[in-house]
């Protein structure tokens, strides 16, 4: 741990959050509010790396966990009008619950059947947003009243503050003696719980904090963008984007998946032009980095390092 | 009467849902892959047959050919480009290979997705029947396409059976799903089999893809659902067991079409969810399932 502090990742890891601080003074609104977003979905794909990268859970719904927080957080608001920071803190109470029920199958059921289990949870909670209109506003979306703020810069130094902290959070989490037990728990369960480690108490620990973490990013997007639908926090296709952007970015990194989150919106962005087409081009170049790149950019990247 | 109704549209669509799902799960229980390409290549089956129809104006009999011939070069290409290279890459260790296929299969999925919509627009495509008309069983007024639908899966859910039981090349096939370590040491090449079952997967998804066409009509956006609705009946019924799949095709069909009628069809996919939840709690290896 005390090595990070000396090392190479390090320091680049806090030219680039120094550089992206500087960066309201000189770039316009639109890029910013472009980043705010990538950076929330950077938190989504950093908590889902927690979970898969280290617990080896293939958790086929991080939606589910995103959109319990962000719906809770926004009909509190929207229903009793609490204040903005209290409908996050409860939204993101909302999805730790959550993660504790979806962590419950995957005490018992292991590999793409958990992976079915966490699919089915997303689209259930997507069903009953629909059902449950007249709470949730339906296929349309929930207006939320309040914002963080309206200000642009304010509200991409708040997305890129949350994402630092919950970037040193998670990796250090990751690189910890908990950390570890995570990873030898997902590689070999019988092993880790013959040498004694409680797998269960680790495995459970590892869904809150994914949870904690989704569910308090999801509630700090509805909140930025004033309103909460299925296609913009619930939906699969979300969910494909948070997974998609880990294992680009090199999964087991947490780092690299927001690297990963980073690049996909943005890249979708430059793609606009294309059309209809950014989606494809995005996808193949991440079918090609999964086929070449196994181990994500920042995987390449570090193995270079530790060969050189 | 509304029995009578229920469970002939019930049947027509438990019947589709085993013919897509049956594909999914033969692959499973020889390969060990899980195809999240599924649905793209189900419904690029139907929008080749509906394009050869209404853009190349060949008859239907040609079109639900060219369906399910562009559905096997999709099934192909999704193992030789997708599947196969991280089957053997040595840069995944062994235990990732299933995530990677996973994630490469459902990136591929969204390639396709997203290209059928870039030339065929998203608007929902119905691919003409083969058979046209309506008849009245038992006092249900049913469309004839709806019973040869269900006649032609049945037909080629019984020429699986036989091809898989009756032939060698079935038998290995068989074999290959049991221990695959066996076969090979029987001198079968083990590449050679997997071709043979990615082409009878291709077929399979194809004939169900052109009979969903026909049915109920596929745009783009069926693709996930599909999909997820492949996925879960596999689980439910256990991965890997075709009868078991074929069970479970037929619970979620009924489930979905009596929740239609007699709830709301709003509600339709909500009770074979809790099912499947429900399933996974008491009896995670499925119905059928080996662990």
């Amino acid at each position: 741990m005390a090595g990070f502090f000396t090392s190479r990742l390090f320091f680049i890891s806090l030219a680039c959050v120094v550089f992206a601080a500087t960066l309201p003074f000189y770039v316009s609104g639109y890029v910013l509010g472009l980043l705010t977003v990538a950076f929330y979905f950077g938190v989504f794909a950093m908590a889902w790396d927690l979970l898969f990268g280290f617990a080896g859970e293939v958790n086929f719904g991080p939606t589910f966990l995103i959109g319990v927080g962000a719906y809770t957080a926004g009909i509190l608001n929207n229903q009793f009008g609490w204040s903005v920071y209290l409908c996050i803190l409860l939204g993101a109470l909302a999805s730790v619950i959550a993660g504790f029920v979806l962590a419950l199958p995957a005490l018992r059921v292991r590999g793409p059947y958990f992976g079915l289990t966490t699919l089915v949870a997303v689209l259930m909670l997507q069903n009953f947003i629909v059902v449950f209109a007249d709470l949730t506003g339906g296929e349309i979306g929930l207006t939320i009243p309040d914002v963080i703020t309206i200000n642009a810069g304010a509200n991409y130094w708040i997305a890129l503050g949350f994402m630092t902290t919950s970037a040193a959070i998670l990796y250090g989490l990751s690189q910890s003696p908990i950390g570890l037990v995570l990873q030898a728990s997902g590689q070999d369960p019988v092993q880790a719980g013959a040498l004694g480690f409680n797998i269960v108490k680790h495995k459970l620990a590892a869904f809150i904090v994914s949870a904690f973490f989704s569910g308090l990013s999801g509630a700090l997007l509805v909140f930025y963008f004033g309103t909460a639908s299925v296609g913009t926090v619930v939906d699969v296709a979300v969910g494909v984007n948070v997974i998609v952007s880990a294992v680009l970015g090199g999964r087991r990194t947490v780092l690299g998946a927001a690297l990963g989150a980073i690049f996909l919106i943005v890249a979708g962005e430059f793609l606009r032009p294309t059309g209809e087409l950014a989606t494809f081009i995005v996808s193949a170049v991440a079918l090609l980095v999964v086929l070449f790149f196994p181990g994500g950019f920042l995987g390449a990247a570090l193995s270079r390092e530790a060969r050189s | 009467m509304q029995a009578f109704q229920i469970l002939i549209d019930g049947f027509a669509i438990s019947a589709l849902y085993a013919l897509g799902a049956t594909g999914f799960t033969l692959i499973f229980g020889v390969s060990g892959v899980l195809n999240l390409s599924h649905g793209a290549i189900m419904v690029a089956a139907a929008v080749a047959a509906w394009a050869a129809a209404s853009v190349l104006h060949l008859d239907t009999y040609s079109g639900a050919l060219l369906g399910v011939a562009v559905a096997l070069v999709m099934a192909f290409a999704t193992y030789f480009a997708v599947v196969k290279p991280i089957q053997n890459s040595r840069r995944i260790p062994n235990e990732e290979k299933e995530i990677f296929v996973l994630t490469g299969t459902l990136l591929w999925g969204i390639m396709i997705q997203e290209l059928i919509a870039y030339f065929f627009t998203n608007n929902a495509k119905t691919v003409l029947p083969i058979v046209e008309g309506v008849v009245d069983i038992l006092g249900v007024r049913t469309p004839r396409n709806e019973i040869f639908t269900a006649i032609v899966c049945c037909l080629v859910i019984g020429l699986l059976w036989l091809l898989v039981n009756r032939t060698r090349t079935g038998k290995a096939v068989l074999a290959a799903s049991m221990n695959p370590r066996g076969v090979t040491l029987l001198g079968l090449e083990l590449t050679r089999i997997y071709v043979v079952v990615w082409a009878i997967y291709g077929v399979l998804a194809g004939i169900a893809g052109v009979l969903l066409g026909m049915f109920l009509g596929v745009s783009s956006y069926s693709v996930g659902p599909l999909t997820a609705s492949a996925f879960s009946i596999v689980v439910l019924g256990g991965l890997g067991s075709v009868s078991g799949s074929l069970i479970a095709a037929f619970v979620v069909g009924y489930l979905e079409t009596v929740t239609a009628y007699l709830i709301s069809p709003a509600y339709r996919t909500i009770p074979a969810l809790l099912l499947l939840v429900f399933v996974m709690y008491i009896r995670p290896q499925g119905l059928l399932g080996r662990r």
